[in-house]
């Protein structure tokens, strides 16, 4: 999917080759105002239109998610929760998909170098030729969202419409949303836009309303106005405080130093070895020992 | 719509009920929340589910379906005793003052008149005291007890919140907060819109559904005005303009009507139709009847019409009785109809009880069917296991599939709600064998034609005479249809005051409809059209998005009919000496000279208002009716009726089964389900993903939603141990359906008289092609009667009940 140049990129997985870092784009977000969101999935049916994604024709489970989860063919899935307000019901909507985290897990995970990338914008994006398939970033991300497709084994997500916005245009759902429920500039643009979008909302009675950026992840670049911000667990599971997992952080962060130095201590005492010791030679009374064991006298 | 989509935005209180536009309407739901965004707006659903349009409401109220009239008579009652009316409106610019004749009453559910042999009313004396010169009675000052306002003030009385909690089911709390801040918008500066749809038309009481809300809306000041009005939300991107086409089997274009067996002549058919004024100085529009209809003939018959032959009044069909939908398919049933040409639509889904259907298809010699697709209509005779079960091998009817092109392979224009006659241009070619409506119906007329020069027949003459000035007459184009729906001058029409001077020339397009003439000179195909395609060019396709003060007028976007005006009856923005009500609310206004402003005023420029002319000139009153005399067959005042088939006996009238006047054919009666066996109160609906019948067979959309369902509460899945995503069978006494149970706290039981009533929603999108699996049509369940003045069947409220089976063998 890469549709921008590597002078565009900011970071990379699994490489420590540095970007030149001789442009700045400005960062660009998503705000997704679930308040003004009607769950008509015309953003669903444009992200498939858009990006050509032939996905099946499922089953009703009961529920009006359809399909009953992303895969690697629906990449934004409108995900609805009823939820029973203190008598007051309410039916909270949700367009989920790739957050876009200012700090990826899935890209800090991934072991193949260049398969995931970040741009100048803020724009995680799975370069699929470099993909192996491993499925860390799956486990790396906090808001599960990448799925490894069976018929190639490489891992799929929302890419923002990188290739859109690289030509100027916003990403084909925020193009298709009737209500302007989903916005698209920059990111100080959309904050702005949010502040007005929370004070209408507590206007109207939403003490909590509230702009979801979680610093945990260094922000995201898919940022959601929730009514009950103090909560958003509510909306479908969304996390409260997502983190990159430990496990993530310690095998690319603290483990990442404690193995490099295991590898280095393992070729230098191999170098004070040979230095020392010389190198291995058979002695005569190893051939003997060896003609011994395999029976022949 | 009085008012548009755009307008929508002006609006302070915002009320759907009878419809879901965040699922039904998406793109013009826009307005609703740049209403809330913009305008601090408020808006109220009132549904017996909680949709889509809810989960961004403000206020959501649940009603059980079909007792929308006991809500809203409610509602005025409420408004009439916390006195929230907007008094000066009310008493101008409504039929409030009004004296009613001494014969007019009400009792136990029927007014004066009621004839139970014939299910019908004799409404003579629905009507006004008129004086010695026909002039309508009044007290101003709405005192005397036989004024409309009192006779209202009295029918509504019986509405309490009590009873109308009884009857509705809906909560007290929440009903009397949205009353209150619906008749919040009986002051001057504050407006409420109505958005409503086929939650209120599918009864059999449905057309007094809307006069209700109109009614609220008259009483508040809110038709007239920005973000006011009745705003009726089409169901297809052109119901629009095949309404104003005369779509309805009694009327020809531009609302005018078919003459009737009784009115053997022209002189006869004008006397019902050509209202004089029955108040001073009022313009009641309908006086100039006669130039539309002679327009309409010039533009049908051209030479052929002449004042010697009464315009060939003979050439038109004079109907005995209505030739709506319920009764075609009835008299197919009959074996009375043994052809059928079905064009652009599926009824086999879309008509009530689906086995009636077949019956009635299969009696048929023959069955042409004009579709892009192939839909099920077409393929009646197919079986297709138990979502179609039938024989084949028993089936004779002899099916033509014609294909035809979608809206974007042909030019054209499409009239949305907003009355906007918008132009398209073709995008792509046809694919195979498609070829566009027009091109069909010209050859078939072509052919007709041929056979009737060569053969004679019964009544050759309007089908000869017939005018036909396409350059291709195989292929008319569009543009040369719109320039004949707009009319042209046919001869030169010189000034009355200065006959040297041409006002209209011949061979020139009509410029307005106040232009045209009923003495053979002008001719028009449908005269509220007129102005769509002049000389100045085509209309319909003007792009221009400036919008002077910012109203969401866009007086120069395409075309609004009629004379490109955006809301209706906009004289009553303005007080009694024109100034606007307030400054807010400025849409119209007199300056002194002349009427004008940010809209075409409804009413005469020049017509100054110490005249005393009022806003509503359509109406020989010149005011709007609360009170509608003799024109609704079941009543002057909406009253509260049960559906046929209901979960309750009526609390306000026990003795009365649904609406008394409501048509229903012999057999179909019979098989209304009661209560005892079908407990469940079922409605029908759609879902966003889907529109109506046909992006089933997109790929997208069917991923969507790809299996039917039915939606029930989670008390109900409980009572019949259903758990989510469990196969249930529904039944009526009409049919059963397999499907889904989707459970959910959006649906509730509604306490009504006393006891909770359970409802069962379900979905029409399903059938039996296309690209979603298959699925049963809901129209399988739904009940075969309509309203009683218009005959849209009653799909929103019926019986069922419901039961876990265990899944399909697949």
């Amino acid at each position: 999917m890469a549709t921008l140049q590597s002078l565009d990129i900011k970071r990379r997985s699994a490489t420590t080759e540095t970007p030149p870092n001789v442009r700045s784009s400005i960062e660009v977000a998503k705000l997704i105002d679930v308040s003004k969101c009607i769950g008509c999935k015309a953003c669903q049916a444009a992200c498939y239109e858009w990006n050509d994604l032939h996905e099946e024709v499922g089953i009703n489970v009961g529920l009006y998610e359809n399909p009953h989860d992303l895969t690697d063919k629906t990449w934004t899935l409108m995900r609805f929760t009823e939820f029973d307000n203190k008598g007051n019901l309410e039916w909270l909507i949700r367009k989920d998909g790739c957050m876009h985290c200012e700090d990826p897990g899935c890209l800090k995970a991934c072991p193949a170098p260049g398969a995931i990338v970040q741009y100048q914008n803020g724009i995680v994006d799975f370069i699929s030729e470099n993909c192996i398939g491993c499925g860390y970033c799956v486990k790396g991300c906090p808001f599960n969202i990448p799925r490894i497709s069976k018929a190639d084994n490489k891992a799929y997500k929302c890419t923002l419409c990188s290739d859109r916005i690289s030509v100027g245009q916003a990403p084909a759902c925020a193009k298709a949303c009737p209500t302007q429920a989903i916005y698209f500039g920059t990111k100080e643009e959309m904050k702005v836009h949010a502040e007005g979008r929370i004070a209408d909302l507590k206007e109207r009675g939403y003490q909590n309303a509230g702009l979801y950026d979680p610093p945990g992840v260094g922000g995201t670049h898919v940022m959601y106005v929730l009514h009950h911000n103090d909560q958003p667990q509510l909306y479908s599971g969304l996390p409260k405080e997502p983190k990159i997992s430990p496990l993530v952080q310690f095998w690319k962060g603290g483990f990442k130093d404690v193995a490099l130095f295991g590898f280095g201590l393992t070729a230098l005492l191999g170098f004070f070895h040979y230095v020392t010791k010389g190198p291995n030679e058979v002695e005569r009374k190893d051939e003997e020992a060896a003609r011994r064991l395999s029976g022949d006298r | 719509m009085t008012n548009g989509w755009n307008d929508i935005k002006n609006a302070d209180v915002i009320t759907i009920m009878g419809g879901n536009a965040a699922e039904a309407h998406p793109c013009g739901f826009k307005w609703v929340t740049e209403a809330k965004a913009h305008n601090k707006a408020k808006l109220i659903v009132v549904d017996p589910r909680f949709t889509r349009s809810a989960a961004v409401s403000d206020l959501y109220c649940p009603i059980r379906q079909g007792s929308d009239i006991a809500w809203l008579g409610g509602l005025i009652n409420y408004i009439l005793e916390k006195d929230k009316t907007q008094k000066e409106y009310v008493a101008l610019y409504t039929n409030a003052a009004f004296i009613v004749k001494a014969g007019y009453s009400f009792k136990d559910g029927l007014f004066t008149g009621y004839d139970e042999q014939r299910r019908d009313y004799n409404r003579a004396e629905w009507d006004y005291v008129l004086d010695e010169q026909g002039m309508a009675k009044v007290d101003p000052t709405l005192t005397d007890p036989r004024c409309v306002y009192q006779l209202m003030k009295q029918h509504y009385a019986r509405y309490t919140v009590d009873m109308v909690s009884r009857i509705t089911g809906s909560p007290k709390d929440k009903m009397v907060q949205a009353w209150e801040m619906i008749a919040s918008t009986g002051t001057p500066d504050r407006s409420h819109t109505s958005m409503y749809a086929l939650g209120w038309t599918q009864h059999a009481k449905g057309s007094q559904n809307i006069r209700a809300m109109a009614m609220v809306q008259l009483l508040l000041g809110n038709i007239g005005i920005p973000g006011g009005g009745m705003n009726a939300l089409r169901g297809h991107s052109n119901i629009q303009g095949l309404t104003d086409l005369g779509l309805m089997s009694n009327l020809i274009p531009g609302y005018l009507t078919l003459a009737n067996d009784r009115e053997p002549d022209y002189a006869t058919y004008m006397r019902t139709r050509q209202f004089k004024p029955i108040r001073p100085n009022q313009t009641s529009f309908w006086q100039n009847y006669s130039k539309f209809f002679v327009s309409f003939q010039k533009s049908m018959f051209g030479a052929a019409a002449t004042k010697y032959n009464d315009w060939a009044y003979d050439y038109l069909p004079k109907l005995d009785v209505t030739y709506d939908v319920l009764r075609a398919f009835e008299l197919m049933h009959q074996g009375k109809i043994n052809g059928y040409f079905c064009q652009g639509f599926n009824p086999l889904l879309s008509f009530p009880n689906k086995k009636k259907l077949t019956e009635a298809l299969t009696k048929l010699k023959w069955l042409v069917v004009m579709d892009p697709l192939k839909t099920e209509t077409a393929a009646f005779w197919e079986n297709h296991g138990e979502h179609n079960d039938v024989d084949p091998t028993k089936i004779q009817t002899e099916v033509f599939m014609l294909p035809t092109s979608c809206f974007a392979e042909e030019d054209g224009s499409l009239t949305n709600s907003s009355r906007w006659i918008q132009w398209h241009w073709k995008a792509a070619e046809p694919p195979g064998e498609a070829k566009t409506d027009i091109d069909i119906m010209a050859s078939l007329y072509r052919r007709m034609k041929a056979m009737y020069a060569k053969d004679g027949g019964a009544f050759p003459n309007p089908i000869l005479s017939l005018t036909w000035p396409y350059i291709d007459p195989e292929k008319p184009l569009a543009e040369e249809l719109a320039k004949e729906i707009n009319g042209k001058v046919l001869e030169d029409v010189p000034d009355a005051a200065d006959p040297t001077r041409i006002v209209l020339r011949a061979g020139q397009q009509m410029p307005a409809f106040a232009l045209l003439r009923d003495d053979g000179k002008t001719a028009a195909g449908c005269w509220i059209y007129t102005g769509v395609f002049t000389d100045a060019g085509n209309m319909m396709a003007r792009r221009d998005t400036t919008d002077p003060a910012n109203r969401g007028v866009f007086p120069n976007w395409a075309f609004s009919w009629p004379a490109n005006r955006r809301v209706l009856y906009n004289r009553a923005s303005a007080d009694k000496d024109g100034k606007p009500w307030s400054h807010r609310k400025r849409l119209v206004e007199w300056n002194g000279r002349s009427w004008g402003g940010f809209d075409v005023p409804d009413f005469g420029v020049a017509v100054n208002p110490t005249a005393g002319t009022m806003p509503f000139i359509m109406n020989p009153e010149g005011v709007a009716r609360l009170f509608t005399r003799g024109m609704m067959r079941d009543g002057p005042f909406p009253e509260h009726y049960e559906p046929f088939e209901s979960p309750v006996v009526n609390p306000l009238a026990p003795k009365i089964v649904g609406n008394p006047v409501a048509r229903v054919f012999k057999g179909d009666m019979e098989v209304f389900g009661k209560a005892s066996d079908f407990p469940l109160a079922a409605t029908t609906y759609r879902l966003v993903e889907h529109f109506h019948f046909w992006s089933k067979h997109v790929p997208v959309n069917a991923v969507l939603q790809p299996e039917l369902f039915v939606e029930i509460s989670e008390e109900l899945a409980k009572e019949k141990n259903i758990s989510r995503g469990d196969w249930v069978r529904v039944r009526s006494n009409r049919g059963a359906i397999k499907a889904k149970a989707v459970v959910t706290k959006r649906i509730k039981p509604l306490m009504c008289d006393g006891k909770p009533v359970h409802i069962v929603g379900i979905p029409l999108h399903w059938g039996f092609t296309g690209a979603t699996k298959k699925g049963f049509g809901a129209n399988t369940l739904t009940p075969y009667v309509g309203d009683a003045n218009i005959e849209t069947p009653e799909y929103k409220a019926f019986l069922v009940d419901i039961e876990r089976i265990s899944p399909p063998v697949a």
